[in-house]
C-alpha cells in the first residue's frame, strides 16, 4: 500500500536513486513559491517576501531566527551545483509490530512531504570535496528514526568507509520512533556501531544538530562527531523540558537544551549560522582530505 | 503484604487459607489434611492459570516489583571475589550504576549494573537506578579497562532509563549515552548484556552493546515506558496497559523481533520468588555464551557484535520497475 503511494509520489520526486541528478530541475521542483507570498518570523514578527527568505537561507533579517529546512533545501544550499547521488531512497518502512494507526500516518506523510522516509542520504561535493551526506526532515515523522532511517545513515556511514569520504549528517528528529519500539531503539545501537568503524578507520565524521535533535538522536550518531556543531538556536538535549520540569519540579531558564546554552556547558564545538556553514565545513574539508583529482 | 500484585491477590489469599489450615491442624489437633490437599491442587491449578499467561503488563509490574533481584544481588551470587569500583574519574561517583572486577567460574570478568534500591530510603540514595552521565563514565571507563586486559566484560540491565534532570543534561546525558554505545561496539572482548528487570530507553541501551542480549523471562525492554506511550498516544497514562501491548515489550517479543538471543526462564511467579532457582538457570546460560564466545578472536568479536546490530530492523525495498 505505501508502495504504491510512494511510487506515484516519485514521479515527480526530486531526486532519483542511482543517478547524478541535474540541480536547476531540482531547485524549480523543490523550491516553487508563489509570487508575492509573505511570511512572518514566529520569533519577532518581521515579514519577508517568501523569495527573499529564500535566497537568506531560510533566515529572518530582522533576528536571525533559523526556520525549519527540508532536506532537499538544504542538500541545495550545502552541496555543489549539479551533483547529488542518492542512497537507498528505495528503502521503505513496513509495520513491524501493527502498531495502532503507524501505515496510516506513515501515509499521510509521505504525501505531505514527498519523501520516503525522514532521512535522505548520499554523495555529492562541497567546493569540490567529496562528501557523504545525511540529512534528516522534520516534516517526515517529526524526522523520528525507525528502522528504515537507522539503516540508512548505517548504509551512508558504511559508504563513506569504504570510499574513504568524510560523512557529514544533519540531523533534525524528536529520537526514536515509538511505532516500531524496541528495533527503532536498535537504530540507536546500529548506527553508532556504524560510526565507530569510521572512528576506528580515522575517516572525519562532522555532525551538525539542527532544530531539533532529541531523544535517541541526540543519545547516540548526533553526539558522536569528530566535529558536533548546531545551528542557531536548535533545541537539543535527551530527555523533554516538560519531563525534566516535572521530575525536578522547578522551572527551567528560558535559554536551557538551546544550541547556546549547550555551548556554555561544554557540550558543542561551535554553533555555526547557517550563511557561514558551507564555507566553515569546506574549511574543515580542506584540513582533512585531498581535494579530488589532486 | 507489601509487594502483593492485584493480579496475584487470589492465589495468594489461598496460600495463605492452607497455611491457616496447617497452623490449625498443629495446634488445635484437627486434621484437616483431606482440606489441604483440596486446596493445594486449586492453588497449583491457579497458579498455572495466573503465571502462564501473563500479559504484557503484568510482566512489567513483576519485572519492577519492589521485591525484584537487583544487580548486586546478581553479582554476589553469580560471581566471586567481587571488588566495588568507584568515580568517572570527571565527576563523581553514580550510585545508580555498580561495577567492578570479579570471577565466574574462576575467571576474571568486568561486572557492569544499574542498581535499585531495596527501600525507600536506598532507592534515594540510587536515584531510583536512574543514572547520571557520570554512571555511563564510570561504566565506560571500566569497560575501557577490562579491553586493556582482556576480561570479558558482562552487563545487567535493571532501570527506568536515564535520569531525566538539569543537571544530567548539562553535563551531557546524550553525548554519555552516545559514547558508550559507540565505545561497546568497538571492544574486542566477549560483551554479554542482561536484561533483569526494565529495560527502560537509552538508558539501559547504554549498557546494552553486546555478543550476546539475554532477557529474564518477565523482563521488558521498551523504546518508552508503557506511561509515556500511553500519555504520548492516547493523552492518558493510564492507559499504560494498552500501550503495553502495543509497543512488544516482552522478553518474548524481543526474541521474536530478533533483538533477544535466548531468554532465561524465571521461577513460577518471578525471579524473587525463588532466587536460587533464577541464578541457577542465569548462571548456565551465562556460561554457554561465554564459554562460545571465548572461542573468538579480539577482531572476529567485533564484527559478530557489528553484525548482531546490523540485522535489527524491518524494512521494504523497492525498485521503480517493479
Ligand atoms: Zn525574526
Amino acid at each position: 500500500m505505501l508502495k504504491d503511494i510512494f511510487y506515484k509520489k516519485r514521479r515527480y520526486a526530486t531526486v532519483r536513486t542511482g543517478q547524478a541528478q541535474d540541480r536547476g530541475e531540482e531547485k524549480a521542483e523543490v523550491k516553487e513559491v508563489p509570487e508575492g507570498l509573505m511570511i512572518k518570523c514566529d520569533k519577532c514578527g518581521t515579514i519577508a517576501y517568501a523569495k527573499e527568505l529564500e535566497k537568506n537561507l531560510k533566515v529572518c533579517q530582522g533576528c536571525g531566527y533559523h526556520f525549519p529546512m527540508t532536506a532537499f533545501e538544504r542538500i541545495a544550499m550545502l552541496l555543489d551545483e549539479g551533483y547529488f547521488f542518492e542512497y537507498d531512497s528505495e528503502l521503505l518502512s513496513t509495520d513491524p509490530l501493527n502498531f495502532p494507526d503507524y501505515l496510516s500516518k506513515l501515509k499521510k506523510d509521505m504525501e505531505t512531504s514527498g519523501l520516503s522516509e525522514a532521512v535522505v542520504t548520499g554523495e555529492g561535493t562541497i567546493k569540490g570535496y567529496p562528501v557523504v551526506i545525511a540529512v534528516m526532515d522534520p516534516r517526515f515523522r517529526m524526522g523520528s528514526m525507525g528502522s528504515v532511517v537507522g539503516e540508512k545513515i548505517t548504509r551512508a556511514a558504511e559508504q563513506a568507509l569504504e570510499k574513504r569520504y568524510p560523512f557529514i549528517l544533519f540531523s533534525a528528529s524528536g529520537g526514536a520512533r515509538m511505532q516500531e519500539g524496541v528495533l527503532s531503539l536498535m537504530q540507536m545501537a546500529k548506527t553508532s556501531a556504524a560510526l565507530a568503524r569510521l572512528n576506528e578507520a580515522g575517516v572525519l565524521y562532522i555532525s551538525v544538530m539542527t532544530n531539533p535533535t532529541t531523544g535517541g538522536v541526540s543519545a547516540s550518531f548526533a553526539s558522536l562527531g569528530d566535529y558536533n556543531f548546531a545551528e542557531p538556536g536548535a533545541l537539543i538535549g535527551f530527555a523533554g523540558r516538560r519531563i525534566i520540569e516535572q521530575t525536578i519540579r522547578q522551572e527551567l531558564p528560558e535559554d536551557f537544551q538551546t544550541a547556546e546554552f549547550l555551548l556554555k556547558k561544554g557540550q558543542l564545538d561551535k554553533v555555526i549560522p547557517r550563511q557561514e556553514l558551507r564555507h566553515t565545513l569546506a574549511k574543515i574539508l580542506d584540513m582533512h582530505t585531498v581535494r579530488r583529482g589532486s | 503484604m507489601a509487594g502483593e500484585l492485584s493480579f496475584e491477590k487470589p492465589l495468594l489469599e489461598l496460600n495463605r487459607k492452607i497455611e491457616e489450615l496447617r497452623r490449625f491442624t498443629e495446634e488445635k489437633d484437627i486434621d484437616f489434611t483431606d482440606e489441604i490437599v483440596k486446596l493445594e491442587a486449586r492453588a497449583k491449578a491457579l497458579a498455572q492459570e495466573i503465571y502462564g499467561n501473563l500479559t504484557p503488563w503484568q510482566r512489567v509490574q513483576l519485572a519492577r516489583h519492589p521485591e525484584r533481584p537487583t544487580t548486586l544481588d546478581f553479582i554476589n551470587a553469580l560471581f566471586t571475589d567481587f571488588i566495588e569500583l568507584h568515580g568517572d574519574r570527571l565527576y563523581g561517583d553514580d550510585a545508580a550504576i555498580v561495577a567492578g572486577i570479579a570471577k565466574f567460574n574462576e575467571q576474571p570478568v568486568t561486572v557492569i549494573g544499574h542498581q535499585k534500591g531495596k527501600d525507600t530510603k536506598e532507592n534515594i540514595a540510587r536515584n531510583f537506578g536512574m543514572p547520571h552521565p557520570e554512571g555511563y563514565r564510570k561504566a565506560l571507563r571500566l569497560m575501557q579497562q577490562a579491553d586493556k586486559f582482556n576480561r570479558p566484560i558482562i552487563c545487567f540491565i535493571n532501570t527506568p532509563g536515564a535520569y531525566p534532570g538539569k543537571a544530567a543534561e548539562e553535563r551531557g546525558q546524550s553525548e554519555a549515552i552516545a559514547r558508550n554505545l559507540r565505545e561497546m561496539a568497538s571492544f574486542g572482548v566477549p560483551i554479554i548484556c542482561i536484561v533483569t528487570g526494565e529495560g527502560g530507553s537509552g538508558g539501559a541501551l547504554a549498557l546494552g552493546i553486546g555478543n550476546r542480549l539475554l532477557m529474564l523471562e518477565n523482563a521488558f525492554y521498551s523504546v518508552i515506558s508503557p506511561e509515556g506511550a500511553a500519555a504520548l498516544l492516547w493523552k492518558d497514562a493510564s492507559q499504560a496497559q494498552r500501550a503495553a501491548e502495543s509497543l512488544k515489550i516482552t522478553a518474548q517479543d524481543l526474541f521474536e523481533l530478533g533483538v533477544v538471543d535466548e531468554i532465561v526462564p524465571e521461577p513460577i511467579g518471578g525471579a524473587h520468588r525463588n532466587f536460587a532457582e533464577t541464578v541457577t538457570g542465569l548462571r548456565s546460560v551465562l556460561l554457554k555464551h561465554l564459554d562460545a564466545l571465548k572461542t573468538m578472536s579480539r577482531e572476529e568479536l567485533v564484527v559478530d557484535r557489528y553484525h548482531k546490530y546490523k540485522a535489527i530492523g524491518r524494512y521494504a525495498a523497492f525498485t521503480e520497475s517493479v
